[in-house]
Order: structure tokens, then sequence, then C-alpha cells
């Protein structure tokens, strides 16, 4: 396992956090967000030009193969700008999904069009009762000669509205909770009987409940083996996990600096409140808070291409802890030291905030992962 | 979490209880009781049935219109209050200007304001911060110059809180520029409603728009409308802020959000059980309450000591940390409690008149919004770390 950059990462590392410095400026998000879907197409063709999108995609479908680590550096330099474009609803969960679980022809017809931009894909698997259990799969398809038919319904789902391919679990045999049984499919957004409820989230981005009325799906969109879904459940989103804390690093490390110059700047009792050592100390708190995560986050996305199951999960959620322990403790903290400021809307620490504090509760939240941890040997 | 009541004090809790059950309506009591946003006549019309019972200012003297109650009384109305879905009686009027007036205006002025307040007459706002002066109040610049028998006043306030609704606001000018600042400080009291005021929404992070610049250009305030003496203003600030301390623990708000945690826990599934039978999840609550177990205690105590003739002392600055703590506390396990939907933001669904399903169960819409507004309250009043600097040297000697 390697601890430093090699020379593509950091070309890369550069590459993003100059995008970010130059064209995602908090005012520019501001606007991106009020664009109709909720982010800017015009980004999402240039991350398709710059080779973003098709970082993590295999070679033989058109992309460049690259490991988590690389992915990890994008990811924590969208996580400096607070990125809203759908880039882990398409490429983290879409693409690795098809390139997990997906039939040649899937890929074929699928993977390069993703590389390329012109594909969306939304990845429903939460529901309304299943909180961070990803076996709880209460939707059913049931086999109706050549096709499936889906009914029940999927939790928050980002960036659905947008998509042009949704990727559904489902429950193919057994009962709610059964490790067997699951079923991915691949589901065309505009079949009958499927249903969207559009909103923002409080990060800034979007989602969807989606409801499923006897949604026909043929055989042919099965994704992956009939009731083996739930181990390629595991390995995406162990592996969403891990770059979700790379976004947190990311964003982690921006709260932090605007939270420092803002205290080294903000004048009161005749001297900027930085000079007190007692702010100094809850800064350098915060700073270490985001340095052991981001150490633990390149750890296990170092291990998650290469180590053992039991490995692999361990590492993702010691990770996922120690990010919602830092972003908790950054987030409240960042605002605490900006004072009255950090609680409008006009300022970015806010944002920070409320970002890290969703990045917790997606994927299990600390008392998931610490109790997940502690139960793998 | 039971008091040990004594049989008059449980009479009186009945009641309360009584009273508040039957006339605090069930619309309201929805919105208190899910977060959803209280308009200006919900606040109004449950201070008008108070004032009608002679229960709006428990804290006054009986002469101006107080109740005569003990701490124990008052502890155990609002308690009853929050845990009926009260709306909280606005605190800028009745426990914020109101003693100082009291303590320090002339006789005109009490005539004329405290009645008002009691009948919820005007709606007052405190025009305290500016933006160059925070934590570091004595700082203020907008300035007061006396013209006659009028002040003009010029400058801006902000973080005014309500100001949308006021029309009557308490406000910090500087009078002089000469000696210590704090000693060039006036207390006026401003009309609203006038040219020359402007108020400017500021939208937080949770997406509500609660508080306000305030320009002041050119303001006309007669001379009658200064409390006590000119440049004593800082004092009378003072006074204020060591008035009636223990509101600002609101210990019945948070007993209430207490069980509306617990509740909720009850709710939320986790694999196939309730929320609430997590022994990790049950464990933070626990340390929530024992917290505010300690926190109720400290306010007892202090109100008996108010009772006894001892005015607070500096440790009440315990009771505005560890009461936001508390509060906040909460709010970080209801966010945790709902799981994924902390996500969806659809403020319209806070408001009245929203009839729409909500998204995922109802009680969820406002709770990531309260989480983050609720970070306000270790910043307001004067932050938490301006609380420990005064313990630090009020108590400790440093």
């Amino acid at each position: 396992m390697s601890f430093a950059f090699n020379e593509d990462q950091k070309l890369l590392a550069e590459s993003v956090d100059r995008f970010i410095l130059d064209d995602y400026s908090f005012e520019q998000r501001r606007r991106t967000i009020a664009m109709d879907g909720g982010f800017d197409k015009e980004n999402w063709e240039r991350f398709g030009a710059l080779g973003w999108l098709a970082l993590p995609i295999p070679e033989e479908f058109g992309g460049l193969g690259g490991s988590t680590v690389d992915v990890a550096v994008l990811l924590e330099g969208f996580g400096r700008g607070l990125v809203v474009e759908p880039y882990q609803s398409t490429i983290v969960l879409g693409a690795e999904t098809i390139a997990l679980a997906g039939s040649v022809d899937q890929k074929k017809s699928l993977l390069e069009k993703i590389a390329e931009g012109n594909k969306l894909i939304s990845f429903a698997h939460t529901e309304p009762r299943s909180r961070f259990n990803l076996q709880h799969v209460e939707l059913t398809a049931t086999k109706d000669g050549e096709s499936y038919k889906l009914n029940g319904e999927k939790a928050v789902v980002h960036n659905a509205e947008t998509a042009d391919l949704i990727i559904v679990s489902a429950r193919t045999s057994g009962d709610i909770r059964d490790k067997d049984g699951i079923t991915l499919f691949l589901v065309d957004p505009k079949t009958e009987g499927l249903e969207f409820r559009s909103y923002p989230t409080i990060d800034g981005l979007r989602a969807s409940e989606l409801s499923f009325d006897s949604v026909v799906v043929d055989s042919e969109q099965v994704l992956g083996d009939l009731n083996a879904g739930l181990n390629v459940l595991e390995r995406v989103i162990d592996r969403a996990s891990v770059l979700l804390c790379a976004e947190a690093a990311g964003a982690m490390d921006t709260a932090v600096k605007l939270t420092v110059d803002y205290i080294k700047n903000r004048e009161q009792f005749g001297q900027p409140i930085g000079a007190f050592q007692v702010l100094q100390h809850r800064s350098v708190e915060m700073l270490g808070a985001k340095d052991f995560s981001r150490a633990l986050t390149y750890r296990a996305a170092g291990l998650i291409d290469e180590g053992s199951p039991n490995d692999r999960a361990r590492a993702v959620s010691a990770a996922k802890v120690e990010a919602g322990l830092g972003g908790k403790l950054i987030g409240q903290e960042g605002v605490q030291l900006h004072g009255g400021m950090g609680m409008t809307d006009d300022m970015a620490i806010g944002h920070f905030f409320k970002r890290l504090t969703m990045i917790d509760a997606l994927f299990g939240n600390v008392d998931f992962h610490r109790r997940r941890f502690s139960q793998i040997s | 979490m039971e008091l040990i009541l004594s049989s008059e004090e449980e009479k009186f809790r009945d009641e309360v209880r009584e009273f508040v059950s039957t006339e605090v309506s069930e619309e309201i009591r929805r919105k208190t009781m899910t977060g959803f946003r209280l308009d200006k006549e919900d606040h109004e019309s449950w201070q008008k049935k108070l004032y009608a019972k002679g229960w709006m200012a428990p804290g006054w003297p009986v002469e101006h219109g107080g109740t005569g109650w003990t701490p124990m009384q008052k502890h155990i109305f609002e308690e009853e209050c929050a845990a009926a879905g009260a709306p909280p009686v606005i605190a800028f009027g009745v426990t914020m200007v109101a003693p100082v007036i009291m303590a320090f205006g002339n006789q005109e002025q009490k005539d004329y304001y405290l009645p008002r307040i009691l009948r919820s007459d005007d709606w007052w706002c405190q025009g305290y911060s500016e933006p160059g002066s925070g934590s570091d109040l004595a700082s203020l610049r907008t300035k007061a110059v006396l013209n006659g028998d009028h002040y003009i006043v010029n400058g801006q306030k902000t973080w005014t809180t309500m100001a949308q609704h006021a029309n009557l606001m308490f406000c910090l000018v500087r009078t002089s520029d000469e000696g210590k600042r704090q000693e060039g400080i006036s207390f006026l009291l401003i009309d609203m409603e006038q040219p020359g005021v402007t108020v400017q929404p500021i939208k937080t992070i949770d997406g509500s728009v609660e508080i306000n610049n305030v320009f002041l250009e050119d303001v006309k305030v007669p001379v009658g409308n200064r409390i006590g003496e000119e440049n004593k203003g800082w004092t009378y600030a003072k006074y204020l802020l060591g008035h009636e301390r223990t509101s600002i623990a609101a210990v019945g708000r948070s007993k209430a959000q207490l069980k509306r945690l617990k509740t909720i826990a009850s709710a939320e599934e986790q694999d196939g059980k309730s929320l609430i039978d997590d022994p990790t999840f049950r464990e933070k609550i626990a340390d929530i309450e024992i917290s505010l177990l300690a926190l109720e205690s400290l306010v007892l105590r202090v109100l008996s000591d108010e009772s006894a003739g001892k005015g607070p002392g500096p440790e009440a600055s315990f009771l505005k940390i560890r009461g936001t703590e508390v509060q906040q506390g909460i709010t970080e396990l209801l966010i945790e409690a709902i799981g994924n939907y902390a996500h969806p933001f659809v403020p319209e669904s806070m408001e009245t008149g929203w009839n729409e399903d909500p998204i995922g169960p109802e009680y969820a819409a406002s709770i990531a919004p309260h989480y983050f507004n609720w970070r306000k309250a270790s910043i307001y009043g004067g932050s938490n770390e301006i609380q420990k600097n005064i313990i630090a040297k009020a108590v400790l000697g440093f």
C-alpha cells in the first residue's frame, strides 16, 4: 500500500483543483444548483472531455481503468468546491454497478456512452423503512412470462429525475431482510407505472421518492445474477462510501481554511479573534480531524481494490466513522467560529457544514459503521 | 423525569395543564410539535389568552401585573406550556425590555409601555449587535446626536430577530466618543414604523428568514424615548442580560423536545425493530436526559436564590451554556434518528397552508432545518465563549 500520490494522481489533483478555483466558485455553484435538473450540463461535458467520467471505467469498455485511489483524488477535489454534478450517481454507483455485474452486452452498450457523458444513471436502493441496512429490500419483482413486474417504493434517490436509466434493487425471493433474493434491474425512467416525486436536498442536490406500480421490466434488463444482488451492492456501496469520505476530506479542508481565514481577519476587542489561544486550539482540533480522516480514507481506498472482504469492510467503516465525526466537528465549529456570519446563507461555511452533515447521513452514519466495524473480526 | 411536587404545587400544575390544554388550539399545537413555522398571529393570539388569564408576565412584580408565583410555580408553568405545544412567549417585550423600563424608566414610560407589553399591543425587537460589534458589543457605532428634543440616529443593527414583525426596537446607540467605550452608550426606544428605518431580511443556512439587518438613516427619536440617563445605557443593557437568565435555559422546551425525540425514535425502524431499542441510541438519549436533569436542578437553585433576594450570579452563564448544549444535542439526535430522511428539503411543507403529502414521515421535514438553525443558540445572547469568559473572570477571579 502506497501512501504517496503517483505522478498521474498529482496531475489529476492539480487539474481538479484548478477547475474548482477557476470555474466553481461559491457563487457559480449557487447558480448551478438553480439550473434545470440541479446541475450544469456544460460542466458534465467538460468532465467527459477531461476524462474524469472515464476514470474508473475498465479500459476494454472505453474507460481509463483508474483505481479507487485515483477516483478518490478526483472526489477530494470535488469536495473542496462542493461539486453538485451527478458523479456519484452516474459514475461511482451507476457505472461501477454495471462494470461489476453487467453482461458483456450491457457493458458494451452503456459504459462507453457513460464515459463520454452521454448517459446519466441513477441508483435506487434505499427504501422508506430500510434505514442503512443494505439487505432491507421490500420492493418486489415478480416474474411474469419473459418480464418482471416491480411493485414498491424507493427513497431519497439522488439525480433520478435527470437519469436516462435507473438501477433498481428488488426482491425476487425471500423475506424483507434476507441476504439472498435481491436482484438488480436496469429500468427506463419513462416506464409506465413509475412515478417520481422530486425535491431539493438540504445540501443543494436533487433527489426523488420513486413509487413502482406494476412497472414492467424485460428479463434482459436484469443486471447480474438473479437473487445475488447483495454482494454487488455491498461492494459498490463500500467503494462509494470511501469515495464519499474522499469528498468529505476535500470539504473539510476548505471548511477549515475558510474558518481560519475568517478568524484571522475578524476583529473584536481591538484584535483579530484568531489571536485568542482558545480559538487557535479549536482550529487545530479541526485541522487534526481533517488530517486523520483523510489519512484513513486513502488507506481504505488503497485496501478496497486489494484487501480481503473483511479488511475491506473494516477499512471502509473506520473511514466512514472518522469522516462522520470529523465532518460534524468541523461543520459545527466552523459555523461557531464564524459567529453570526456563519449562520447566514451568503457565507460558504454553512454550505460545507450542510454537505458534511448529509455525508454522515448517507450509506450509514457513525453509529452504523461503528457497529459494523465492531462486528467484523 | 418528574419533579417532586407538594400537593399545592400539584394543584397548580393541574390548573395550568387544564388551561393550556383547552386554550392551545389543535392547529398551533400541531405546528409547534412538528416544528413548523408559527405566524405572528399564532404568537399574538396565545399571548392575548395569557393576558386574559393574568399569566402573561409571571416574572414581573405583582404591582405591574405579575403573578406572584413561587419559583417552582414559574418553572411548572413553563414546563406545562412547552409540553402542551404552546408557542413560546416572545421575550423581547415581556422578559427583556420590561425589566429595564421598570428599573430605570420614568413614570410616564412605565405607565405607557408596561400595560401595552402585557396586552401584546407592541412587537419589540432588540437593536444590539452591529456588523462590527458582536461579542465586543461595547464597540458599537450607531450614532445618536441630540438635536433639540430629538436624537438623530444613524447606523446599522444586525441579527435583529423578527424585526420584520416589530413596531418598536430597544436599541443601544453611541451618544459619546469620550472616555471608556462603555460610558458613551445610551438606551433608546425606537419606533420602527417611521421614515429612515429599513428592515432587510437575512436568510440563514436552514433557509429561514427570522433575522434581519436594520438600517437607521436620520431616524428621529424623541428624548422622551431614552431610558434613564444619557451615556448610562451599558449599565441598563447589562442589567437586562443578568435578568431572567433562567428562561434562556429553556428547560420546558427541551423536555418537550426530548419527549418528541423519544416518540420519533420509537416510530423509526432499524432492522425491523424500533430505533429506541438500539442500546447505543438509548444511551445517547440518556446522556442528554441526564444533562437536562442537571440543568433543571441548577435552574431551580438559581430561581430559589432569586426569590430569596439574591440576584442571579455570573454562574447563571452556565444556564445559557448548558441550556443551548442540551437544545443542540437534542437536534443532533433527531437528525440521526430520521436516517435518510434528513436529506429532503421542502421548506414550503413547514408553512401554514401546505396540504400535500409529506416526503417521508411528517415529523421529518423540520428536523434537519432545525438542526442547522439551532446552531445559532451557542452564538446569540452572548456566545458560549463569552459566557465562559464571564465565568472565568467573575467566578474564578482570573
